[in-house]
């Protein structure tokens, strides 16, 4: 099932990270993210949280990030979606 | 494209010298350009500087000045807050005597009045700043130091801050908290779905994309000759 907060989710990962059309499409949940997308340095995580507040109308606490969030492209969605239930 | 050196007000009082970028045969359509800022006027630069190139094609003069503190300025950023921009603005108007102004990003805020023209992808400045103060977070905590977010903000705030590489004063920092891109009958604000493709600013290296220039200059074009 797509979710609105799936497509957002990955038109921000495909701007923030560069990708070419479609290249998100084939992320699953168990795509990692941190570690395999080199691209994903400090400051384009910083600019990923900012579009996810931005775009999905969320708060992130600095205290909520860890290494763990960004682990999996499944992660990362549960912790949106379970932002815009709180939201 | 020609290079000018051009009388600039400096914080703090007095003239200084900055660098403007000029596509400038007098032709009645100019466009001045105020860009994007910090970390974002590298990802940015390439992509403007196309767009003038068209707008220079097409018939349109313009002109990418410099602001104090920035880009090839010899001035320290630490120095400057935001009414510097908008002096430095305002001095390019009288000199350049543009007839539409392009803000690209935080170059929204310090649109000078008076100038119909563009916002492309406008930004609160506490965007900007809420951006950077997390960027160094994160890379602190990478090496293991922990840094909070407000914490860095008060020092910010007290007695300025290096984010990103850049080192602020503490009137920039209140500034940026504080601004919001302008609102106006004769601003209109371009998005990206206009543009197409993703916003090159949110991109960890700078890039370039010719679609996204042959995008923007056209619809600037279109605005300044109708």
């Amino acid at each position: 099932m797509t979710t609105k907060t799936d497509r957002t989710l990955r038109r921000i990962l495909t701007d923030v990270l560069g990708l070419k059309p479609g290249q998100v499409d084939a992320f699953t949940a168990e795509t990692g993210l941190f570690g395999h997308l080199p691209e994903l340095d400090s400051m384009a995580v910083a600019a990923l949280l900012t579009e996810m507040e931005d775009r999905l109308e969320i708060q992130i606490d600095e205290d909520e990030i860890d290494g763990e969030l960004f682990e999996t492209y499944g992660s990362l969605l549960a912790f949106a979606e379970a932002k815009r239930e709180d939201a | 494209m020609t290079f000018e050196d051009w009388p600039c007000p400096r914080p703090g009082g007095g003239t200084g010298s900055e660098l403007a970028v000029r596509f400038d045969r007098d032709r009645p359509r100019r466009l001045l350009v105020l860009p994007a800022l910090f970390d974002e006027a590298n990802r940015m630069r390439r992509l403007t500087i196309e767009v003038l190139r068209r707008l220079d094609a097409a018939g349109i003069d313009g002109v990418l000045p410099d602001l104090p503190g920035c880009n090839e300025s010899l001035v320290p950023l630490e120095a400057c807050g935001l009414d510097d921009w908008r002096a430095a603005a305002s001095a390019a108007v009288e000199r350049f005597r543009p007839s539409h102004v392009l803000a690209v990003r935080g170059g929204g805020l310090m649109v000078p009045p008076g100038l119909p023209g563009w916002l492309y992808g406008p930004v609160k400045g506490t965007t900007i700043l809420r951006q950077m103060l997390r960027a160094r977070v994160l890379s602190a905590r990478e090496s293991g130091r922990e840094e909070s977010l407000d914490a860095l903000l008060a020092t910010g705030l007290e007695e300025g801050i290096a984010l990103a590489g850049h080192a602020f004063g503490p009137q920039m920092i209140a500034d940026l908290q504080a601004a919001t891109p302008p609102k106006g009958a004769d601003l209109s604000e371009i998005e990206q779905d206009l543009i197409g493709g993703s916003p090159l600013w949110l991109r960890a290296e700078p890039d370039e994309d010719r679609a996204q220039a042959d995008a923007l200059a056209a619809v600037l074009a279109v605005g300044m000759l109708a």
